[in-house]
């Protein structure tokens, strides 16, 4: 990959707070287009909130997402949830828990966003929607329930219903965290395949192996700030800061 | 023939037609009536405006905490002294439509949020209005948990229409009521009337199981 100068993404000074619990403490960090970044930390190290704030599922207390071209939302107390809609445009999600809708069908998941909020031409979209399918190999599913599906199979129409917002930037929550250990490798082959196809990502991830094959930049974070974050290959293979170092070996050399 | 016997058959298409023309009418229309009411306040109690949820609440609160037959007489007997003089079937809608809103709208709220929060988020995240998530993600999800204690709210309106009689409403209570006042015949006439009573909430049980079973279709087996 070779990133441009300006940014697709923007954040920075993320600040947010559940109660008395400060859960990010001054966020920054950029995303280039076609660059894949994966944020890696412990658990409650403000990582997933971090993400959400990148799509306006969570109002952040004070920072700002931007993205190249606009919108840039700058985050304030008591801002109205519908001020950070916008930034929905340019990004899509994958859950961890897939959150596929269960009345519909595969196909109906992947299109309805398309069809009902894009409005994009129904015909045009369904024939992405089967493409797209059967890129992940699921075309056989596309009248299937998401519940008579296993969960690496959920995830992937996950994925399908994201790519199909087309957005410039995807991201992803953990997308592995809730699966059988036998389903994960089908859904991280997915998403590799995405990103060396030059998909720009943000990706939440305790994956760390993945995470180096995949991720052109890596960003630790602990305790609400980012601790350490440069190019996978660093952070991951030789971590400057002690608190990387001891996460990095925990997770890549458990025993 | 055994006179009993023959005032069985006798009273059979009266009241029928007492079910017919009044009681279920009376009970689908105020069904009806009373699901949009219901709907309203429960998307009116879980709504983060202290104010609109709070008129939910005592809404809630009085129909649930008296009585149907009372509610039916305030508005049938009490409004003249206002100055509004309400015909029976008017009122009889009225007071079973409030008085469903009231009970149904506690049913549709715990439906509503018996629907995981990330259905919610997955809405949001494709760019969907709130509105929109309800209408087309969260209610078609809330309607298949329901739809049982709805069904049960629908069985007990159609016997509590029996009360209209007390407002003058001929139905098939009220039907048989008038038949036993020439016949003295209490026992046989209010049996066989709640013995249509019964077959009337079999069928709709029937009913039920059969939308259930069509809404379980995208439920793991």
């Amino acid at each position: 990959m070779s990133p441009s100068n300006s940014p697709l993404l923007a954040v920075s000074g993320l600040h947010k707070a559940f109660g008395a619990n400060q859960v990010l403490k001054g966020i920054d960090f950029t995303v280039h287009s076609g660059e894949v970044l994966a944020l890696i930390g412990p658990s409650g190290s403000g990582k997933t909130t971090a993400l959400r704030c990148l799509n306006g599922l969570e109002i952040a207390d004070a920072g700002s997402v931007g993205f190249a071209g606009g919108p840039e939302v700058s985050f304030s107390p008591g801002m109205k949830p519908k001020s950070a809609q916008i930034l929905r445009n340019r990004s899509a999600m994958v859950f961890q828990g897939h959150h596929l809708f269960p009345h519909l069908t595969v196909l109906q998941n992947v299109s309805i966003g398309p069809i009902e909020v894009q409005k994009r031409p129904k015909d045009q979209v369904l024939a992405e929607a089967k493409k797209l399918l059967a890129r992940v190999g699921l075309e056989a599913k596309a009248d299937a329930y998401p519940n008579s599906l296993s969960g690496g199979q959920q995830q992937r129409v996950g994925i399908v219903r994201a790519l199909m917002q087309q957005p410039d930037l995807l991201l992803f929550d953990e997308p592995t965290s809730a699966l059988d250990p036998e389903l994960v490798g089908e859904v991280l082959t997915v998403i590799k395949e995405l990103a060396q196809e030059g998909w720009s990502m943000v990706l939440v991830t305790h994956e760390l192996a993945f995470a180096r094959d995949v991720a052109d930049t890596v960003v630790f974070m602990d305790g609400g700030v980012v601790v350490e974050s440069g190019p996978a290959a660093q952070v991951l293979g030789a971590p400057a800061n002690p608190r990387t170092r001891s996460f990095v070996q925990r997770l890549l050399h458990p025993f | 023939m055994d006179p009993k016997w023959q005032l069985f058959l006798d009273s059979l298409g009266p009241l029928a037609l007492g079910a017919i023309t009044a009681t279920i009418p009376l009970a689908l229309i105020s069904m009806a009536l009373g699901l949009v009411i219901a709907l309203l306040m429960a998307l009116m109690r879980i709504s983060k405006n202290r104010v609109v949820s709070s008129i939910a609440r005592i809404y809630i609160s009085i129909i649930r905490g008296t009585p149907l037959l009372v509610q039916l007489f305030v508005i049938f007997y009490g409004m003249p002294s206002v100055g509004l003089v309400i015909d029976p079937w008017p009122s009889a809608i009225i007071a079973f439509s409030l008085n469903i809103g009231g009970y149904a709208a506690e049913i549709i709220r715990a439906a509503i949020l018996s629907v995981p929060q990330g259905q919610w988020e997955a809405g949001y995240t494709l760019g969907m209005s709130r509105t929109r998530t309800l209408y087309r993600l969260i209610l078609p999800q809330a309607t298949r948990v329901a739809v049982p204690p709805l069904s049960n709210s629908f069985i007990s309106l159609v016997k509590d229409t029996s009360l209209a009689s007390t407002i003058l409403v001929t139905e098939m209570f009220r039907k048989a009521q008038e038949i036993t006042a020439s016949t003295y015949e209490f026992l046989l006439l209010y049996c066989e009337a709640a013995a249509i009573y019964w077959v009337i909430c079999l069928v709709l049980s029937a009913l039920q199981n059969s939308v259930e079973g069509r809404l379980e279709k995208y439920v793991a087996k």
